[in-house]
């Protein structure tokens, strides 16, 4: 049983005279526990893809399904990391974990809850800093507080929306390794969006290209079947991993020039006019 | 020692005071010549500066006559400060004699209630019993008016300028008060805003003199309580008046412009209304409060001082009409040290908001 399905989704957006169609014709339907990278181009629709899933947005037609119930909004069983962290500047590391506990846990006693932040700040490493507000840690750290919150709602979808898309390559692959551990611990479907083909080689068990916009579509879906867990340090002469690099590098490149060709030309006619000569 | 440095650097940048800073350096020895230049131009060069003004103004003071004398030049404000500072001293003296004499007055009360009622108790006919006892009573009624008598004195500076910082934030609580639900709403709603806009936009510009006659005539009929002087209720409501319009717009503006990723937040957690309002919204908006808060209670000290002149609230804005009425080279130094109390008081308060708003922004680095 699929934990969430979306069936023939279209969405687009502003008035009928000037609409932009964003994603046409979605289909897709993810396992439990499975993790699922869907790659693609910038601008081509995949934050609108990933607000669908979260509930932020609601398709115009189509449905999407989370066990087996229409989204209608938000829920805190599908949490979401945003790629710009999105943690609130006036309350500490411990603050911002607390503040969505505290709503999805309302029953809690004050012991309990404050366990409950220090175990999930704890699992991304934190823990010395949760006394700090999010302008003095760096991007790693700050989204490491976005990860240990959406983590402390205990979602049964994990939503990644480019998490680490502003950071610097260590810091990004320290946390690649932390969130596949996590996912390890906690057994959790995860969606992965990001525009790194290394990255979803390296995380995900299917890899699922979404095409230029507009009007994106998902492409034809890659299994990546690497033995877990998977050492990036030995990957790179992995023949497998490098083969299924190529593929998917490969076909997002022939989806980017055919849309290039298919792209409607814009080469307006140039009147044949000419400035007239003024004589002084 | 090196922590305490840094906590006094810092409680220098919070306090918008980091003119000082390179004193602070220059004691710990650090970089000794740059910290001079700093100081040289930062600190000497606006010292001289004053100097140069006062140099100015005694000059141009000098020349001028009116019918009060001569203006007062820097040197006559000055002899006038040290006049008003001698009265306050004069002021206390004279309230503890005040105080001593009602107590020996009531002493001497009492003793005559005491023997009147000794003298009812001997054996006597009815109605000289009765006397006495009328005699002693009222001498006991004496004694506790002569106890509970207050020192009316003439209210010195210390009093006014106690009496203005009371009216001034009780005008600020009022706009406070109603500034800061009406800009909320504004922000939160558009349809709100527009039908608030018009009012808001009406009323603003109206100077704070067109309000005091309405202030007077309706606290005059609507207000009949005891604990407050009428005059310092109506000076309050033209601070108000005036002073609540920066807070609104700022307040409104904070509201309508809450980042967009805060509200993702929201709604992914699904914070009900009220606890989006005081966890995201509110939180989000405060610096920008703070910093119409500040400019209100700019505003309400400078409306202040007119209204009390107006309306004759025992504040400094009526000292500084009652030394105009004074028609005397004394009384008119004394308005120009009423111009700088206003100004050092109407100064701290800034930098008390400063600091406060300092405190609640969140853009600043921690400990701030």
């Amino acid at each position: 049983m699929p934990i969430i399905e979306l069936n023939n989704v279209n969405k687009g957006f502003g008035p009928a005279s000037n609409r932009s169609e964003v994603l046409a014709d979605i289909n897709l339907s993810i396992e439990e526990n499975e993790f699922v990278a869907i790659v693609g181009f910038s601008g081509s629709g995949k934050s609108t893809l990933v607000n669908l899933l979260t509930g932020l947005e609601i398709p115009d037609t189509g449905t999407v399904t989370f066990e087996e119930k229409p989204v209608t909004g938000p829920h805190s069983d599908r949490g979401i990391v945003f790629q710009n962290y999105s943690l609130l500047p006036w309350l500490t590391v411990t603050g911002n974990v607390e503040l969505a506990v505290k709503q999805v846990f309302p029953q809690m006693s004050k012991k309990e809850r404050r366990d409950h932040v220090a175990r999930y700040i704890e699992m991304v490493n934190l823990t010395p800093a949760s006394w700090k507000r999010p302008k003095e840690l760096s991007g790693g750290m700050r989204q490491r507080v976005s990860v240990a919150r959406t983590l402390a709602m205990q979602p049964k979808l994990l939503l990644l929306d480019e998490p680490l898309g502003a950071l610097d390559a260590l810091t990004r692959a320290q946390l690649q390794d932390e969130i596949l551990n996590i996912w390890d611990q906690e057994k959790k479907t995860v969606v992965l969006i990001t525009n790194d083909v290394d990255e979803a080689v390296l995380m995900a068990d299917r890899i699922i290209p979404l095409t230029p916009g507009p009007q994106a579509t998902l492409g034809k879906e890659f299994r990546v079947d690497l033995q877990r867990p998977r050492d990036r340090t030995t990957l790179n002469f992995n023949p497998e991993f490098k083969k299924i690099r190529n593929t998917v590098t490969q076909y997002l490149m022939e989806l980017n020039d055919e849309a290039k060709r298919l792209a409607p030309v814009k080469d307006l006619p140039l009147p044949d006019i000419h400035p007239i000569q003024f004589v002084a | 020692m090196k922590k305490f440095k840094h906590i006094l650097l810092k409680t220098l940048d919070v306090a918008a005071l980091s003119v000082f800073e390179p004193i602070v350096r220059l004691c710990y020895g650090e970089d000794p010549r740059a910290q001079l230049r700093k100081i040289g131009k930062f600190i000497l060069i606006p010292i001289v500066a004053f100097i140069l003004f006062l140099g100015v103004w005694h000059v141009t003071a000098s020349g001028i006559e009116t019918k009060f004398g001569k203006m007062p030049t820097p040197g006559v404000t000055w002899e006038q400060t040290k006049v008003m500072v001698g009265q306050v001293f004069e002021n206390r003296r004279s309230e503890k004699a005040f105080y001593v004499e009602q107590k020996t007055k009531a002493q001497e009360h009492e003793t005559k209630a005491a023997q009147y009622a000794a003298a009812a108790e001997l054996p006597k006919n009815a109605s000289q019993k009765e006397a006495f006892l009328a005699e002693s009573n009222a001498q006991a009624e004496l004694a506790v008016n002569a106890r509970s008598a207050t020192f009316a004195g003439t209210p010195t500076i210390i009093y006014r300028v106690v009496h203005s910082l009371k009216t001034v934030f009780l005008g600020f609580m009022l706009a406070t008060l109603i500034a800061l639900p009406i800009g909320i709403l504004c922000g939160l709603n558009p349809v709100f805003m527009a039908a608030a806009s018009p009012i808001i936009q009406i009323f603003k510009p109206v100077s704070p003199v067109a309000w005091v006659p309405i202030a007077m005539i309706l606290v005059g009929a609507l207000y009949s309580g005891s604990s407050m002087q009428p005059a310092m209720l109506s000076s309050a409501i033209v601070v108000a008046m005036c002073s609540l319009w920066p807070t609104l717009t700022n307040t409104a503006l904070g509201v309508a412009s809450i980042d967009k990723d805060h509200l993702n937040v929201a709604k992914v957690l699904r914070l009900g209304w009220w606890t989006r309002l005081f966890k995201i919204v509110i939180p989000s908006s405060l610096p920008l409060i703070f910093a119409g808060l500040r400019i209100s209670l700019g505003v309400g000290w400078m409306v202040l001082i007119a209204a009390e002149l107006l309306v004759q609230n025992p504040g400094l804005g009526q000292f500084v009409w009652d030394r105009f009425q004074d028609n005397s080279a004394a009384a008119f130094g004394q308005i120009f040290v009423a111009i700088f109390i206003i100004g050092i008081i109407g100064f701290f308060l800034d930098r008390t908001m400063i600091i406060l708003q300092r405190s609640v922004s969140f853009d600043a680095p921690a400990g701030a």
